[in-house]
């Protein structure tokens, strides 16, 4: 049975619920009331926690690890529902970072935290994130923290990481079309870049949550502060995107209507 | 719960200190009690009572899935909240503003569709013949009563608000706050709260077991701190098991059913306006508007348990009130942003249970701390829970077990001698004359809150379920017997409520849907938010006893439903739909069955569960 030491990089994203609205201040955009708005992990990256705690059950020895750059009075806040998911041990970065971040920066800070895990074997390291980020939908930040890694193998766009008995990995890359590419990584190090993957969010388990939290509030409270400066990054304009909301509730309408009227809706904006 | 369940190895943990609920009373709490616990270093200065050597353990477990989840702006004098942040610049909140202007305006009704005494329709009468007084059919009281007014105080998100306490707390180490965990009840031993036991997982809508079944965590604990709201099941099944004070009753309620708007670019009003309605759409439903930085506002009503209407409903009832000429002038052109919908217990102190026992505290709204003159809440929440954490902290420090007589010293006699006890009993005769009618009522409540408490209309508050009409009976003069019944056969049919029949009966227009502001009932759950219910659980809202709600003509439950999730069933016991459930508990009480005459429960019950709305913006 392969043993796989994962190492989950994510950050945190205000609720998709919340009218986020960007504001410039004296340290450079931002969300207004950013600090206040209710967070949660970046939903790509909360789909690799769930798919690397998944694959450390069924694969007994491996070890996961979440590595994150969030202030750490917010990502101890989103632990406390994150952690009754997933069995994980914390590596915080107490960093301002967000939409509006330098993505090689915020990669600079990560790589380093990466690389201050005490017992990560390389040879097993499975680099898990988002293949996107719902702070801005650019992905960068993952496959620049691979190239400082050194990991060369890059998959992106992952629904599905298949372990075989001699600790290869069949891995399902998203292509055009609804289908994938199939790959076979015939040993670690690789960085995956998870799109929803296949599983349901797991259930609350009070008792997972308690015994990561033990791990986790000393790792909050050593957390490095990691000053995130914009690195030259100059943002000529920011503007959220237009939606739109038109909603009604059908009762028994076929699916294949539901689909045309829905192509007939896009087609009209 | 007893703990004489043990089908299934049951896990179980200690804690010092075990919360129920994160509202604003257990923020208070849980905020006192960690600054009490810190020491000037911030390190603990205070050991665990359960771990000795270690730091206290202090839990709390809520259920939604996130904290400060619902629609929450509200207008308050914040006087507590001010006090336990002395530096805290509060113009940082969001949805800050400070009160600038206040009016009380009496609304006529301008379609004469809405049911008012012959006192009232009087009074109409004279108002319409003297336009200079009733602009926009209403009628601005010359000056806010001093009891009602929020002179000095201020409008602010309470959701966001418990967010960043909820970040502050944390970060001291001190506490934690769980929140997707439902708590299935207190264990009570004998006559001791010994902790709570978490809510089951992995079982069916009915609670039967299923592959996965994960069951609840016992957290024993020594001290239990109930602050889970005006529904909570844990508070409910302690008055249940210890009854409740002599004298004391919890009969009056309310259900608050508000939007967050933002207001059109042309609207004129400023932030920090308060506005607060009466008479219309019926007399008995009262109505606010607060105004907001960056032109957004909280519009919404309260519905009484005192509005004898079998088909009573939130939401029709909060359309027609946004379109009143008066308001109307105002909320044109705006937009729904968020919404939601919430219970009130307005005995307010009349409903004070025993507020302390062995092992268990209570605050906040759940304890009566709502002051039903004034129509303030969460400051008053706050505040009890500001005083159980000194209480908490006092004894631990003293080395003194949590039991009855040391609560009661340390807890109840800072809040006896507190500014919420004596506003709470200068308020608590200013509902009753409502128990008679409308003018009765709004005597009364002048009575009350001029005489400081002293006065008040009379009147003896019955449950709700025992004042109910038939629908006959409230529909006579409209719809003889034979179109009552078909009402009821045609609602019966097309699994809705009988609301809209009886509105159209007499005589509402069907509101004219923009899709931005007047949106469908469902589209208001859409645009409001999302309904978190998870599979794993159990339903939440049981029906005790089918036969009774086969036999029952007045489904008020279904009417007044804030989520659309209750609708009649094929054999006339409602279905339950826990995918559109808001968690208002407004079914609790509106209930027209009765299934233990002894406790006075109704055929409905509301339990632990997960989730429930989470407001788009709050």
């Amino acid at each position: 049975m392969p043993v796989f030491h994962v190492v989950v990089c994510g950050g945190l994203v205000p609720d998709p619920l919340q009218t986020l609205e960007p504001v410039q201040g004296p340290a450079g955009w931002g969300l207004k009331n950013e600090s206040m708005l209710p967070a949660i992990l970046d939903p790509w990256a909360a789909s690799a926690l769930f798919e690397a705690d998944s694959l450390a059950r069924a694969n007994p020895g491996s070890r996961v690890w979440l590595v994150s750059a969030a202030p750490k009075a917010k990502l101890q806040q989103v632990l406390m529902a994150l952690a009754q998911k997933a069995a994980f041990e914390l590596v915080a970065v107490d960093a301002q970072a967000g939409g509006f971040s330098d993505a090689a920066e915020c990669a600079s800070a990560l790589a380093a935290a990466v690389n201050s895990i005490a017992g990560l074997d390389r040879s097993r390291l499975l680099l898990f994130g988002g293949w996107e980020s719902a702070s801005r939908g650019a992905g960068a930040t993952l496959a620049i923290l691979g190239e400082m890694l050194g990991i060369s193998e890059q998959f992106q766009g992952v629904d599905q990481a298949s372990p075989k008995p001699d600790g290869s990995l069949e891995i399902l890359e998203r292509v055009e079309g609804g289908r994938h590419q199939v790959s076979l990584l015939s040993a670690p190090p690789a960085l995956l870049g998870w799109a929803t993957g296949s599983l349901p969010e797991p259930p609350n388990n009070p008792q997972v949550g308690m015994l990561n939290m033990r791990s986790a509030m000393p790792a909050l409270q050593k957390a490095a502060p990691s000053r995130l400066t914009g690195g030259g990054l100059a943002l000529s304009s920011v503007e959220l995107p237009s939606q739109r909301r038109d909603t009604r509730v059908v009762k028994d309408m076929p699916e294949d209507q539901v689909a045309r009227e829905i192509v007939e809706w896009i087609a009209e904006k | 719960m007893t703990p004489s369940q043990p089908e299934f190895q049951r896990p179980s943990m200690r804690a010092d200190v075990v919360c129920v609920g994160f509202g604003p009373a257990t923020a208070g709490f849980l905020m006192t009690l960690t600054q009490g616990l810190a020491g000037a270093d911030g390190a603990p200065a205070l050991e665990s009572r359960v771990m000795p050597g270690a730091p206290p353990q202090v839990l709390c477990y809520e259920r939604a899935d996130d904290l400060g989840y619902g629609v929450s702006g509200v207008v308050t004098r914040g006087r507590g909240l001010k006090e336990s942040f002395p530096g805290l610049d509060f113009g940082s909140l969001p949805l800050y503003s400070e009160v600038a202007e206040e009016q009380v305006l009496y609304l006529l009704d301008p379609l004469g569709a809405s049911r008012r005494p012959a006192l009232v329709r009087a009074a109409d009468r004279l108002l319409k013949s003297l336009p200079f007084l009733a602009r926009d059919h209403a009628f601005r009281l010359p000056y806010v009563p001093s009891f009602l007014h929020k002179k000095g105080g201020f409008t602010f998100s309470l959701g966001q608000f418990n967010q960043w306490v909820g970040g502050l707390l944390m970060s001291t180490g001190l506490a934690q706050v769980w929140p997707a965990s439902p708590v299935a009840g207190a264990l009570i031993e004998n006559g001791r709260v010994e902790g709570v036991r978490l809510a089951d997982q992995g079982v069916d809508a009915r609670g039967n077991l299923e592959p996965g079944y994960l069951p609840g965590m016992d957290v024993r604990a020594a001290l239990t701190v109930v602050g889970d709201g005006p529904v909570g099941q844990v508070g409910r099944q302690l008055d249940r098991h210890f009854g409740l004070p002599k004298g004391a009753q919890r009969h009056e309620w309310a259900v608050g059913m508000k939007a967050v708007v933002e207001l059109s670019p042309d609207c004129p009003l400023k932030p920090g306006t308060v506005i607060h309605t009466l008479g219309y759409p019926e007399p008995e439903i009262f109505g606010f508007l607060y105004v907001y930085p960056n032109r957004l506002a909280s519009a919404g009503i309260f519905v009484p348990s005192w509005f004898d209407n079998p088909g009573r409903t939130a939401y029709r009832y909060l359309q027609h009130w946004m379109q009143h000429p008066a308001l109307w002038r105002h909320l044109r052109g705006s937009e729904m942003k968020s919404w939601g919908a919430k219970s009130l217990l307005e005995s307010g102190i009349r409903g004070e249970p025993f507020l302390v026992g062995d092992g268990w505290a209570r605050v906040g709204e759940n304890s009566g701390s709502t002051n039903v003159l004034t129509g303030s809440g969460v400051d008053e929440a706050w505040t009890t829970g500001v005083q159980l954490g000194r209480a908490v902290v006092e004894l631990w420090r003293r080395g003194l077990p949590f039991d009855r007589e040391n609560l009661e010293k340390a807890y109840v006699r800072r809040r006896r001698s507190s500014w919420v006890e004596r506003e709470g009993r200068a308020g608590r005769k200013a509902r009753d004359g409502f128990q008679k009618g409308f003018v009765q009522g709004m005597l009364g409540m002048a009575l009350t809150g001029f005489s400081k408490g002293l006065l008040g209309w009379p009147g003896r508050p019955l449950q709700p379920h025992q004042r109910v009409p038939t629908l006959e009976k409230y529909a006579a003069g409209r719809l003889d017997a034979a179109q009552a019944a078909e009402l009821r056969r045609q609602s019966q049919a097309g699994g809705r409520g009988v609301h809209d029949g009886l509105m159209d009966a007499a005589g509402w227009p069907r509101p004219t849907l923009d899709g931005r502001l007047l949106v469908s009932h469902q589209d208001a759950l859409l645009k409001g938010g999302k309904v978190r219910a998870s599979g794993r659980y159990a339903d939440h809202v049981v029906i005790l006893k089918p036969e009774l709600c086969a036999d029952c003509g007045e489904k008020v439950c279904v009417d007044m439903c804030s989520g659309q999730a209750l609708t009649p069933g094929a054999d006339g016991v409602p279905v339950f739909d826990r995918e559109k459930c808001v968690h208002c508990g407004a079914c609790l009480w509106n209930c027209a069955k009765v299934a233990e005459p002894a406790t006075g429960q109704t055929n409905l019950d509301f339990r632990a569960g997960a989730g429930g709305l989470h407001s788009a913006e709050n």
